[in-house]
């Protein structure tokens, strides 16, 4: 594999290739961003991934624009575009062409079937998506108190998730974390 | 008769929007629109809502896609369902079950799933680039400002903030999605889950190496479930 010769081929495929596997959304597929981007290539350090999952929570559009993010730390703009689309484009065709099949057929079983298989394998991969960002974080005391502070406040109220992620980073500004 | 053009106030929850980097409120309401409760209106206006064309279809994801944050799905069920009228709420729902246990980010599936509903492959097109490609644009600016200024002691300050509060932010969606999951009481998805978080979350095993595994298992114990509840 020449990946480490040509960054953009680097990216695009390794997220054409993790988003067919990335059931359960984006927020599922985060371990293995972070395995493939920290562990194998090199590509972010473990903060500057914690940083990047942290800005693409904050900002508007779909989760999956991490990779947005991955890409440009690696090869700048085209980077980012090829890293996103890589992720994006090939799923959704493919969703466009199962559509295409199922029509008519309504009434199957087996997507409900899938479906309830799929489900506690995406919570069992976002709960190692929260560890794995966690880690790559500062594991300080008040960091920790922190997470769980907001954990507790999204489970239990309905408050809007900004608001949340604000009022992280103004605890972060004024040095609590 | 309720004309298909004729705005309803979004009912429910207060949602944020950003519009050219200003945030603002929408008219909030919990009464929803007295067409709602009958569901023969609603056909009748779905179908009476003449198809978006391309350019409708680019700009409502993008809107839909630049309001999102913290997921875009309630986003879009408003802007399909109760604004645009273009479809039913079953409709929708139906759709986006299909995009949920298809790999990839589910939202991008469905985007590019409706928009071919109305025009075919370019329509599902102008959805999808409506939906990924401005806040795209934008983290794009952001991916640039974090590597000109991401060392500089106040952003890391925030960020770390940020951080910590996006993950408990995740923390709470796994336990939101485990609570039915808790209810029903089944021993095997349970332990599929625990077995799942372990293997990537605790051993880092790679991700295709799990659901080879998990996949086939977990079908089979629904399936076998299933079984067992009907006889």
């Amino acid at each position: 594999m020449n990946s480490d010769g040509n960054p953009i081929f680097g990216l695009v495929s390794t997220f054409g290739l993790m988003s067919l596997f990335a059931v359960g959304g984006a927020n599922a597929a985060i371990p293995e961003m972070h395995r493939i981007a920290v562990d194998v290539h090199h590509w972010l350090t473990d903060k500057q991934f914690a940083d990047v999952f942290a800005i693409s929570q904050l900002s508007p559009g779909p989760n999956v624009l991490i990779v947005t993010l991955i890409g440009y730390e690696v090869a700048g703009f085209a980077g980012a575009f090829a890293a996103t689309i890589a992720m994006c484009l090939p799923t959704a065709v493919l969703a466009y062409i199962v559509s295409g099949l199922l029509k008519g057929s309504s009434g199957a079983r087996w997507p409900s079937l899938l479906r309830t298989a799929l489900v506690p394998l995406s919570i069992g991969l976002m709960g190692a998506s929260a560890l794995v960002v966690s880690q790559a974080a500062d594991r300080t005391w008040p960091a920790i108190v922190l997470t769980l502070a907001a954990a507790a406040l999204a489970f239990a109220t309905k408050v809007n998730p900004l608001w949340i992620l604000l009022a992280g980073g103004c605890l972060g500004l004024a040095g609590v974390v | 008769m309720i004309q298909p053009q004729e705005k309803l106030a979004w009912p429910q929850e207060n949602c944020l929007g950003l519009k050219l980097g200003r945030v603002y409120f929408f008219y909030m309401s919990l009464d929803s629109p007295p067409a709602a409760s009958s569901g023969v209106d609603i056909r009748q206006i779905v179908d009476q809502t003449p198809p978006p064309g391309l350019i409708a279809l680019f700009f409502a994801f993008a809107k839909m896609s630049l309001a999102g944050f913290g997921g875009v799905l309630p986003f879009a069920r408003r802007a399909i369902v109760e604004q645009h009228r273009w479809m039913t709420a079953d409709e929708f729902n139906e759709t986006f079950a299909l995009c949920h246990f298809l790999p990839g980010p589910n939202i991008v599936n469905l985007s590019f799933v409706f928009g071919s509903r109305f025009r075919g492959l370019a329509g599902g097109l102008a959805a999808f680039l409506g939906l990924v490609g401005p806040p795209m644009v934008l983290v794009m600016g952001l991916a640039a400002l974090y590597a000109h200024f991401g060392d500089i002691p106040v952003l890391r300050r925030i960020l770390a903030g940020i951080s910590c509060a996006a993950v408990g932010l995740l923390v709470a969606t796994v336990f939101r999605m485990m609570m039915p999951l808790l209810k029903r009481r089944e021993l095997p998805p349970l332990l599929l889950m625990v077995a799942v978080f372990a293997g990537i979350g605790l051993a880092r095993w790679p991700l295709q190496f799990v659901l080879l595994v998990a996949v086939p298992i977990s079908l089979g114990v629904t399936i076998l479930m299933q079984k067992r509840a009907l006889s």
